[in-house]
């Protein structure tokens, strides 16, 4: 194809519709954008052209409301390889080894069709890994459900659990952990947030740039069909009575061709045929191929009549929006096509050239030799829509005094509310469904400690992963909310012994049109920024999902952290399971007593209201390092964060985890043992030890509070004076409630 | 020991076996490609877990009729070791090395968590390292696990001691409490008659390190080094 065809105006399709008001209203662009898109191209477009603009200029494709203030947030250290911008984000862990990871989300498509909604959700983020040449070797994810008496929740629960173990355990990559909260905001939105982590030689990963003007561009994987068109539209839009209707949109997954493509690309990747690379997401071959482009500045010429397709009578404007699942993209290099086709023919998949890099800087489709699309490309990136949305920020609520929150009249029945409380039960009853031992590298499941310790292979070193949100502090105080998700994330990978890396973030919000919604956004990010900032834990890679709302009520706002972080010798680390008698048990951090916003102050006395408990990141660093050091150094024997209901649940975890009891003496001097035992204070971990003593006197000298408290040993939980309860009663209701839920009649 | 890992499109565990073989027997297995009609000669046969195909019709029911699968049957009856974990225990029971059937679980739903077995029997190439009646602790991570074979079969299973492992209690007591997916007599695993073919559900390949599941399937393959060296 020459230069002077490129330039020519597309052909018009038989039957292609006029572009009238409403088709471009109904592709999700507002009047001033599509002026944008007029200026643009000079014309006005064909119906495929409109498409990629929707789609590319799509929320959920562009980061239209949320890039001023993503930009905010610090992405650089020393570790990091590749920050956000690419398929997912690269650190060195040494050894000439890079993770690879990332978050994203599938919100939308879980709430209309949980099993398929979720299970692409897992596709979609392995892919982004090993798109950039990591093996994926473990998975996690975060799971926000509505109210457990809505009549869709149980329904929503099964099918998202078994479209995420459905797909995860067919490609044998483990499930190692994540996070389920219930809240009733969450009733007609659903927040389903996917996180995979995968291992590169640090010298060879895979980009999306394209390069080398002639080079092949070759579709691999699944043939194309109609599903999940507009998904990137559809996600980027609030749910109304109709979304039962938009379950077209949904894609459908196959769990067994991605494991293929997951070979065939690794197979490939060992060889040096590879320009680039990048797997076909959201907006499916609009966004993949546009992207390669814009980031090589260079131009496309796509075929796509040579796209492998799964039914007769598909047009490019289905094509280049289709979603279907497990395709990618490849750029090789010249002469490289036998070799790549016959690795892909082993392994039993579509293979195809469907076009090749021009020196245009324009995208150009053509359909058995006409040309039906013709986009300039570096103005549909530059001249994309950005917004500075108008922004409220929410005001810092009056702090709760302890004094006036009822201490329990029964303290056995509290505790016993609080462990068998949605939030609080135990969660075995879907990270069972999960093959969490896969691959032979789970050093600490879920459940046995704050974060999960998978061995990197071929080593002793472990990579500690967690994912952290405290919704409800965020919708009282979101800079205090962002702050603490990050600093308990933080918390977690740092109470195994491992040192904490980066982050990546998956930023659940409501309509950014709303100035009180985007000021939820605008003060997560500047919580979020503060406390990456102090703790030296850049952002490496996120994704932003808004219009989560649902006949215009929002979610609570959501800033999902996954981290990563890395234990130099795994036999060091350790777990929260309280497994042997006669530990000292030493609380580190100040106890002040936070019932604002606790799980204390709404299950027991149904009130969500207060400040949220103050992040000081100072402490957290202080805390944290010294007891990394002591968790390192081999004196502690277990190790848990304080969260969710303080002290004395987390206390109860870690005794039900290990199946031994504890015996707790408050000291002297409190006044309100309800606020010192149930209270939210941050920057606290309860450790045990085999020396107390020489504990104390460390965090003495490196100026951590810290105070003994009791001893580990028989089959009861013990608070002198208070609370003496048999683990074997406390497991039950644990253990009890979410089997129970699911099994019982809506 | 000289092992052979078959590879189906969709096995995945065949990794973890491989690296359970290497550290007990310091050699790497060879791992052998379903298309491939013919391999080198082996001590030992594994047909891993994973979702060959899919799982697709049926679990088992297409590597079944795979070229590899028509070479293992041929060196089955000559007397090779056959030993399928997993979704290999489905093949070689699809495959008709092995009598009866896995079904889809008894609750519906797949579950990966540790269990523990009950040792039938030492007398056997796989599990001379054990006594008969010792309980051991593997996990599990299957959705089709629940074994099912009609009455004479089974009769003939018990009374020739072909049942390898049965699902227990941690006290070693078999029960209903101890079966996680519904398995008929709460078996784990069963051998052909001449012993020679074993299939189990159960993973002993991920609980070989202290650190990673404990040590208690370690014994599997240690016996079999022992037997066929």
């Amino acid at each position: 194809m020459t230069i002077a065809q490129e330039k020519n105006p597309p052909v018009k399709l038989p039957n292609e519709p006029a572009i009238t008001p409403q088709i471009v209203a109904e592709h999700g662009l507002a009047p001033d954008e599509y002026e944008r898109l007029l200026k643009i191209m000079g014309r006005t477009p064909t119906m495929v052209e409109l498409g990629i603009f929707s789609a590319m200029w799509s929320e959920h494709c562009s980061y239209k409301s949320s890039k001023v203030w993503l930009k905010k947030l610090p992405t650089k250290a020393p570790w990091v390889i590749q920050g956000p911008g690419e398929n997912a984000g690269v650190i060195d862990i040494g050894d000439g080894q890079a993770a690879i990871f990332k978050m994203e989300s599938h919100n939308h498509p879980s709430y209309i069709e949980p099993y398929q909604g979720a299970a692409t959700g897992v596709g979609g983020i392995l892919r982004d890994v090993f798109t950039m040449g990591a093996r994926p070797v473990a998975n996690l994810n975060a799971l926000r459900f509505g109210d457990p008496n809505h009549p869709r929740t149980r329904h929503l629960v099964s099918g998202v659990v078994a479209g995420i173990g459905g797909y995860g355990n067919c490609m044998g990559i483990p499930t190692v952990g994540g996070e389920t909260n219930f809240h009733s905001a969450y009733n007609g939105n659903i927040l389903v947030n996917a996180m995979t982590v995968g291992i590169a030689p640090s010298d060879r990963i895979f980009y999306a740039a394209a390069a080398g003007i002639g080079n092949p561009l070759v579709y691999v994987g699944s043939k194309t069909g109609r599903d999940g068109i507009h998904g990137a539209t559809m996600s980027s839009t609030e749910f109304n009575e109709d979304s039962e209707s938009k379950r077209p949109t949904v894609q459908v997954g196959d769990p067994f061709v991605e494991k293929l493509l997951l070979e065939a690309c690794l197979e490939l990747m060992a060889t040096d045929a590879i320009v680039a690379i990048q797997d076909m997401g959201a907006a499916g071959l609009t966004s993949s191929s546009f992207e390669m482009a814009a980031k090589g500045g260079l131009g496309v010429v796509v075929e796509l009549d040579k796209v492998p397709m799964r039914e007769t009578g598909m047009n490019p404007y289905e094509l280049m929006l289709s979603e279907s699942q497990e395709r990618m993209l490849i750029v090789l290099k010249p002469g490289r096509e036998e070799l790549a086709r016959k690795i892909f023919e082993k392994w039993e998949l579509d293979f195809a050239v469907i076009g090749h890099l021009t020196d245009t800087e324009r995208m150009v489709l053509s359909w058995h030799g006409d040309i039906v699309g013709n986009i300039p490309i570096p103005p549909l990136v530059t001249e994309a829509p950005m917004y500075e949305r108008p922004w409220t920020l929410t005001p810092l609520p009056a702090e709760l005094d302890a004094a006036k929150v009822p201490a329990p009249k029964d303290w056995n029945a509290s505790l016993i509310t609080l462990m068998g409380s949605p939030d609080l039960a135990s969660k075995a009853w879907i990270w069972k469904q999960y093959d969490h031992l896969i691959m032979g590298n789970t050093a600490i499941r879920p459940q046995d400690g704050d974060a999960a310790l998978v061995r990197v292979p071929g080593g002793h070193k472990g990579l500690a992963m967690t994912s952290d949100c405290t919704p409800r502090y965020v919708q009282a105080h979101p800079e205090t909310g962002g702050r603490q998700a990050v600093a308990e994330a933080w918390r977690n990978i740092t109470a195994t012994g491992a040192k904490p890396l980066a982050v990546t973030d998956n930023m659940n919000f409501g309509n950014p049109q709303k100035p009180e919604i985007m000021g939820q956004f605008a003060g997560a990010i500047m919580g979020m920024t503060e406390a990456c900032n102090a703790l030296d834990f850049p952002v490496v890679s996120g994704n932003v999902s808004l219009y989560n709302e649902t006949e215009g009520r929002p979610i609570l706002p959501t800033p999902t952290i996954g981290a990563v972080g890395v234990i130099e010798d795994i036999a060091t680390s350790v777990g929260s399971r309280l497994m042997q008698s006669g530990l000292a048990l030493v609380l580190l951090g100040e106890t002040k007593g936070w019932l604002g916003q606790s799980i204390y102050l709404r299950e027991l006395h149904g009130r969500e209201e207060g400040a949220p408990p103050p992040v000081d990141l100072a402490a957290e660093r202080r805390n944290g390092d010294f007891v990394r050091g002591e968790i390192v150094g081999r004196r502690v024997a277990a190790c848990h964060d304080l969260s969710d209901g303080g002290l004395l649940v987390g206390l109860a975890e870690m005794c039900l985890a290990g199946g031994t009891g504890a015996t707790l003496k408050l000291p002297k001097g409190i006044n309100a043992p309800h606020a010192y035992l149930y209270g939210e204070d941050q920057a606290r971990y309860l450790v045990a030890t085999d020396d107390g003593e020489a504990l104390l006197a460390a965090a003495a000298k490196a100026g951590v509070p810290a105070v003994q408290l009791g001893y580990s040993g028989g089959v009861n939980l013990v608070v002198e004076g208070l609370l003496d309860l048999p683990l074997s009663e406390l497991r039950a209701v644990h253990e009890g409630w979410l089997p129970d839920y699911m099994s019982s009649a809506a | 020991m000289k092992a052979a890992v078959l590879v189906f499109p969709g096995s995945n565990r065949e990794g973890d076996v491989a690296q359970a073989i290497e550290l007990v027997t310091g050699r790497r297995p060879s791992m052998v490609w379903h298309g491939d009609g013919d391999f080198e000669k082996v001590d030992l046969i594994v047909v891993p877990g994973g979702f060959s195909y899919g799982d697709y019709l049926r679990c088992g029911a297409m590597a079944a009729q795979s070229p590899v699968m028509a070479e293992v049957k041929k060196r089955a009856a000559q007397g090779v070791p056959v030993l399928g974990i997993c979704n290999g225990f489905q093949i070689v029971t699809e495959a008709g090395l092995l009598p009866g059937t896995l079904m889809r679980n008894s609750h519906l739903k797949f579950v990966c968590s540790d269990v523990h077995l009950k040792v039938e029997t030492s007398q056997s190439l796989f599990t001379n390292r054990y006594q008969a009646g010792q309980v051991i602790k593997v996990p599990v991570a299957h959705a089709e696990g629940n074994y099912f074979a009609d009455a004479d079969t089974l009769k003939r299973l018990e009374d020739r001691g072909q049942i390898a492992f049965r699902y227990c209690t941690p006290s070693g007591v078999v029960e209903g409490a101890g079966n996680p997916n519904g398995s008929t007599n709460n078996i784990a695993g069963i051998f052909n008659e001449t012993k020679t073919v074993l299939g189990l559900m159960p993973h002993p390949e991920n609980a070989v390190e202290p650190m990673f599941g404990g040590t208690d399937g370690k014994g599997l393959f240690e016996g079999m080094v022992e037997a066929l060296s």
